[in-house]
């Protein structure tokens, strides 16, 4: 039977050309808006690290003074360096690392002029605990970390650009003017968002040169980030980032392997601040905090608020497209009002003829569907010529193609349901007379 | 014209008459709402700064502070800026607004607060009132005895404190309501937290960022610091001599140090329309849903005409027979079709608010005014006209003799 719809379906098609012409367009406009939206609401809001999200956590603290304190607040978003380097020597977790954004200049040994880069300053753990793929070499160890040694680990581009893309390891680097020994170049790598600091662009590369956290302060290389200072930060020569400045500015994640290990590390975290407390470092009640990965992107609405808005404009359009078919398919199917009464003479019965019609209006959503596939590439494409960081990132991937077929029949078999309701209450003896 | 036989072949089609209803009360919602949010960002980017936008060019420099003295490096390159044609003010700051960097601190008006009075951008930097065209409404500029030196003020166990501050006219009648700001004393930047004199008031200067939200927008203070060495220009010229002079002065920073890198360079307002992209996007993106949503609505209504025009052809033919002229039958038409838009419209304007609502409650956005309400419905009338004239023209072509063909 199903071939059979298929059939009378083509057939009308052929012969009300302009009505399903109207309604074909309609669904595609409807449908590339939609599937456009929704693609860049999908490569914005995933998983940056799918594989290890859920073991991955960012501990919050909150050393700030009273003055300016809301009782149920948010602790603060980032850690001070002493709050940090304790947790680090800690060692609670089953790996952790401290890790701040940064902006050197780099030039490779005999080149050309220097040029800047974006750099992480950070901690031995930081490219096992986030699986970083390493194209040659490998990350720097403990020993490195506590001796300020002058290595890097720097990306993929970067070695491309200064040695040529091959491999790069022993190498001399020039950071700043300091010689830095290359130990290990990553492979493609591009967590989106960049979850692990969402102080500077969310969604952009990663960063050109890692280089170990102590050794990065002792050269005072440059920063990049949040600063945020509740006291004086003149009495140390290093200023607002030194050890004991009353300034948060610092990242820390931890890795937990299970679930007793999340619950007693938020023990660990209360039990530290309680410390402090005591010790007269925090004047805040305690207010600690464990997020994981998909629950810190959330709480700093990492989706910008515009893309949701498109979303939801985009969705908005999809109805007023899905309420105007409705209108046309009804035009289409009651103009059929003798042929209807045709084959309820011959013996269709009601559901017959509903089900025909919503075949009828499934088949006009496919091809709604190829059309509005082909208006989704140009809408994305449109996306991609936009200068936003993530646009490159943008593309319709197999689920996307899959899910717009979906939206297209769905779409359109519902609004296919009142006019094809409306169809299996024609009365047959009424058509046949008014021949 | 009687409304009444209108009516009652509206109630025999109830089906269709809804349809029409429901498919112009959404195209009037979303429509009211697309045009507010279009609105609203243009307003957005047309805030005034307070600055002479057209006038002023900002360069980031890197490599700037490394040596010895990086304070009279920076001297050197603002007296050779200075000397360029065409340069009437340079200023080493620490950002222009726009830029990507925030500098903000909490203010207090006095010494005993617990919760801040607001938070404000700060701008640091020699002279910023003319690089920048400020307007002073109140009070003076800063003078040579005001400033005090970057490098001088940032080092271990310094005594130079910040005596004087320029504030804005919005942050001095928030924190000083109904009086005049001059000679009061706020809280801020001095490490000893001894206080700030307020000098001078201008008219505006935008904060650097979002920060704040709004409401805040309009809160910034200037400190009186000298040879700031964070490696960030801002010039002031003739709107016309932008290029020329922008040229120059890349060449002087660049030839002064051959570790020096430009990151940036711009016109101000290059800087502004950058900042503003997004805003742009959406309003563009919303201009165009609405011209897409508008047509797939008059289509629609055309499509479900036609065939209601064509299911009808028997009454047309009564009334033709019975002394309706042409006319009568396209009015007929006409006005059934507005009868349909007016419900659409009345029903639409609640939707409108509905969405608007939804719309405050997720995102940064206003109650709908009432203006915004005639112009949808405006619109939705006019379209619903422009769709039923082809399908109305046609039921006139209809002939009497249709009714007295079989029954």
């Amino acid at each position: 039977m199903f071939r059979y719809y298929l059939s009378l379906a083509l057939r009308s098609f052929r012969r009300n050309k302009p009505l399903v012409g109207l309604m074909i367009l309609a669904i595609s406009l409807g449908i590339g808006g939609s599937m456009t939206a929704l693609t860049i609401f999908t490569v914005l809001s995933g998983d940056p690290i799918p594989q290890k999200s859920d073991r991955l956590f960012y501990p919050q603290l909150d050393p700030r003074p009273m003055n300016g304190y809301v009782p149920g607040g948010d602790p603060e978003d980032q850690m001070t360096r002493f709050d940090v380097e304790m947790l680090l020597r800690d060692r609670r977790g089953d790996r952790q690392a401290i890790m701040v954004g940064g902006s050197v200049s780099v030039e490779s040994k005999g080149g050309d002029r220097p040029f800047i880069v974006t750099a992480r300053y950070t901690t031995a753990d930081f490219f096992a605990m986030f699986n970083t793929p390493f194209r040659h070499g490998a990350g720097w160890a403990i020993d490195d970390d506590e001796g300020r040694a002058q290595v890097a680990v720097i990306s993929k581009t970067l070695n491309d650009k200064l040695f040529g893309g091959g491999n790069s390891v022993g190498k001399t680097l020039l950071v700043s003017d300091q010689s830095f020994r290359v130990l290990g170049v990553l492979d493609e790598w591009r967590p989106l968002p960049k979850f692990y600091d969402l102080t500077n662009d969310r969604f952009s590369e990663v960063e050109q040169v890692f280089i170990p956290f102590w050794t990065s302060q002792s050269l005072t290389l440059g920063i990049k980030g949040n600063m945020s200072c509740w006291g004086d930060v003149r009495s140390d020569p290093e200023g607002s980032r030194a050890v004991n400045a009353p300034c948060s500015w610092l990242q820390y994640w931890v890795e937990l392997d299970s679930l007793e290990k999340v619950e007693s590390y938020k023990q660990y975290l209360t039990s530290y601040s309680e410390q402090q407390h005591r010790a007269g470092r925090f004047e805040r009640p305690t207010n600690v905090r464990l997020n994981g990965v998909m629950e810190w992107l959330d709480r700093k609405g990492v989706v910008p608020s515009d893309v949701r808005l498109q979303l939801w404009v985009a969705f908005g359009f999809l109805l007023v497209c899905l309420l105007n078919t409705v209108g046309l398919l009804m035009a289409t199917f009651m103009r059929r009002s003798s042929e209807i009464g045709v084959r309820r003479a011959l013996g269709a019965s009601r559901g017959a003829i509903f089900t025909q019609f919503l075949i009828e209006a499934g088949a006009i959503g496919l091809i709604g569907g190829f059309a509005g596939l082909i208006l989704a590439q140009f809408g994305v494409w449109i996306v991609r010529q936009q200068a936003d960081s993530y646009a490159s990132e943008v593309h319709l991937g197999a689920s996307m193609l899959l899910t717009t077929f979906l939206l297209a029949i769905s779409v359109s078999v519902i609004a296919g349901l009142l006019p094809a309701w409306r169809a299996m209450q024609v009365s047959p003896s009424l058509q046949l007379k008014m021949q | 014209m009687e409304i009444y036989p209108i009516l009652a072949s509206l109630k025999r089609n109830k089906i269709q008459a809804l349809l029409i209803v429901l498919e112009i009360a959404l195209g009037c919602a979303i429509v009211s709402n697309a045009v507010f949010m279009i609105g609203q960002r243009m307003e957005r980017m047309n805030r005034p700064t307070g600055m002479a936008n057209e006038e002023i060019i900002r360069i980031n420099v890197g490599g700037l502070a490394e040596g010895s003295n990086p304070g009279s490096v920076v001297r050197q390159d603002l007296a050779n800026l200075r000397s360029i044609p065409g340069v009437k003010a340079a200023t080493s700051l620490n950002h222009v607004p726009m830029d990507g960097a925030s500098w903000d601190s909490s203010i207090n008006i006095s010494n005993d607060q617990t919760t801040p009075s607001l938070s404000a951008g700060v701008y640091l930097g020699e002279d910023i009132v003319n690089t920048l065209g400020l307007n002073i409404a109140e009070g003076r500029n800063f003078i040579a005895e005001d400033y005090v030196d970057w490098e001088g003020f940032n080092a271990q166990a310094t005594d130079l404190r910040i005596s004087s501050v320029i504030i804005t006219r919005e942050m001095a009648q928030r924190l000083f309501p109904g009086e005049s700001a001059i000679g009061k004393q706020i809280y801020s930047w001095n490490p000893d937290n001894s206080p700030h004199r307020v000098v001078g008031v201008v008219e505006r200067l935008i904060r650097p960022n979002d920060n704040g939200g709004s409401s805040a927008v309009g809160y910034s203070m200037l400190l009186p610091m000298k040879d700031v060495t964070m490696g960030r220009f801002a010039l002031r010229t003739d709107p016309g001599r932008r290029k020329e002079v922008e040229q120059a002065a890349i060449a002087l920073l660049e030839s002064a140090s051959s570790r020096r890198i430009i990151l940036q360079h711009a016109s101000f307002s290059d800087v502004m329309r950058d900042y503003y992209r997004k805003d742009r996007s959406m309003a563009w993106l919303l201009g165009v849903l609405m011209i897409l949503l508008l047509t797939v609505t008059s289509l629609g209504i055309f499509g479900l005409v036609s065939f209601w025009v064509s299911q009808r052809t028997k009454q047309i033919g009564i009334r033709r027979a019975l002394g309706a002229t042409r006319m009568q039958v396209l009015r007929y038409f006409q006005l059934e079709n507005f009868i349909l838009a007016t419900f659409g419209i009345v029903v639409g304007m609640i939707g409108a608010y509905g969405i608007n609502l939804l719309l405050m409650n997720h995102y940064e956005l206003e109650r709908l005014p009432m203006l915004y309400l005639p112009f949808g419905a405006i619109t939705l009338w006019i379209i619903g006209q422009l769709a039923v004239y082809s399908p109305a023209r046609r039921a006139t072509l209809v002939s009497p003799a249709v009714a007295t063909q079989s029954i």
